[in-house]
């Protein structure tokens, strides 16, 4: 059994732990609704965006001539798996499980005989280096931005076009996590290039009056390609920063509540062993008394 | 009047209803009045006017990497950075 002091220092650690949960939690829950907004406000881009590519798509033919983010380079057998995480731990087991997702794709990728590489966005994506040291082609820092800014998308997205060009891969994939609620985050993997173009986009189009293009259709669909894929980067950065901060508040809830259950089992056995001292001083007494 | 929005990644920068936009696409300026054909061009880095009225003195915006688009529904102009 414990000493009363050693169970009341206990109680003390476990107490000054439940306020730094608490306080991380409405921190997180903070840090969550302005994620949200962030996310929000930046979905009427990608809709417009996205309908400008599906109408263009439904215009343009894919064929060698076409650019090579949209045809892609003919072959499939370098596989580059961009894995963005969040640079914070303490969020459950949100970093884990994008980079369960990517493993997951990567495994099976190489059992289809492809060589895989990764492209590592986030630094708690970095546990992948443990399991593939030699196949980590990139570690793009991410460190020090407080809110996710457009150029921060943009650059990485121009880092992955130019390994693209110099033929390091022939198709990337991301891995992020999807936000749906606040307790609820999807790891999700999709293919960012070559650009998959919507589908079924001509015939919304067709009733369209006739567009004119400046300069024309293909130049425009060739300046707008590597800005999608900055655009979905993007996106899934905004995604992956309301998901961290709710995986974060989740986890904390989780903690500060395990936190109370402890101290009132601590305390309880505080009381207890208290009593029992009491007791077994008052029995000595009393038999010391009868004892004359 | 023109329905006019400006988008960047970031946010819906404006919505609003113009009298004109002048817009510095990549093969030169063009105007952008009520009813205009449906159009879509790549723009150069530059300034955008926007005449609220008729008569007024515009309105300048510098606009980075940008995309317009003229359809029924009013001009959008998609901006990788504004100002």
């Amino acid at each position: 059994m414990a000493s009363l002091k050693a169970l009341k220092i206990r109680i003390g650690s476990v107490k000054s732990t439940q306020k730094i949960t608490k306080a991380m939690k409405m921190v997180a829950a903070a840090k969550l609704r302005r994620a949200q907004e962030a996310a929000v406000a930046g979905r009427p881009y990608a809709e417009r965006l996205e309908a400008v590519m599906a109408r263009l798509a439904s215009k343009v033919t894919v064929s060698e001539s076409s650019p090579k983010l949209l045809a892609g380079t003919g072959k499939d057998d370098v596989h580059m798996i961009v894995v963005a995480t969040s640079e914070r731990g303490l969020a459950g087991a949100f970093n884990t499980n994008i980079v369960r997702a990517a493993r997951k794709k990567a495994e099976e990728l190489e059992r289809n005989g492809k060589t895989v590489k990764f492209y590592l966005a986030g630094k708690k994506g970095r546990v992948l280096k443990r399991f593939y040291p030699t196949q980590v082609a990139a570690d793009y820092e991410l460190g020090g931005i407080k809110k996710v800014a457009f150029s921060d998308a943009q650059g990485l997205a121009e880092d992955l076009i130019a390994r693209f060009e110099a033929g390091e891969f022939d198709i990337a994939h991301l891995f992020y996590a999807k936000f749906q609620s606040a307790l609820v985050q999807i790891p999700t993997g999709m293919q960012i290039i070559p650009v998959a173009l919507p589908e079924g986009a001509a015939t919304a189009s067709t009733g369209m009056a006739a567009v004119e293009y400046e300069p024309d259709e293909e130049a425009i669909l060739a300046d707008l390609l590597p800005r999608n894929i900055a655009i979905q980067i993007f996106r899934a950065m905004l995604e992956n920063a309301a998901s961290e901060q709710g995986s974060r508040m989740n986890a904390m809830d989780n903690a500060t509540r395990n936190a109370g259950d402890m101290i009132n089992r601590l305390s309880i056995q505080y009381n207890r062993t208290r009593q029992a001292a009491i007791t077994t001083e008052l029995v000595e007494i009393i038999s010391g008394a009868e004892a004359l | 009047m023109l329905h006019f929005e400006l988008v960047t990644p970031e946010k819906l920068v404006r919505s609003e209803d113009v009298y004109m936009v002048t817009v510095p696409g990549t093969e030169g300026d063009f105007g952008v009045l009520e009813h205009h054909a449906p159009v879509m061009s790549t723009i150069r880095d530059g300034a955008l006017s926007i005449y609220r009225t008729e008569k007024g003195e515009p309105e300048l915006l510098a606009i980075r990497g940008g995309f317009a688009e003229v359809n029924d529904k009013g001009l959008t102009i998609l901006a990788e950075h504004v100002g």
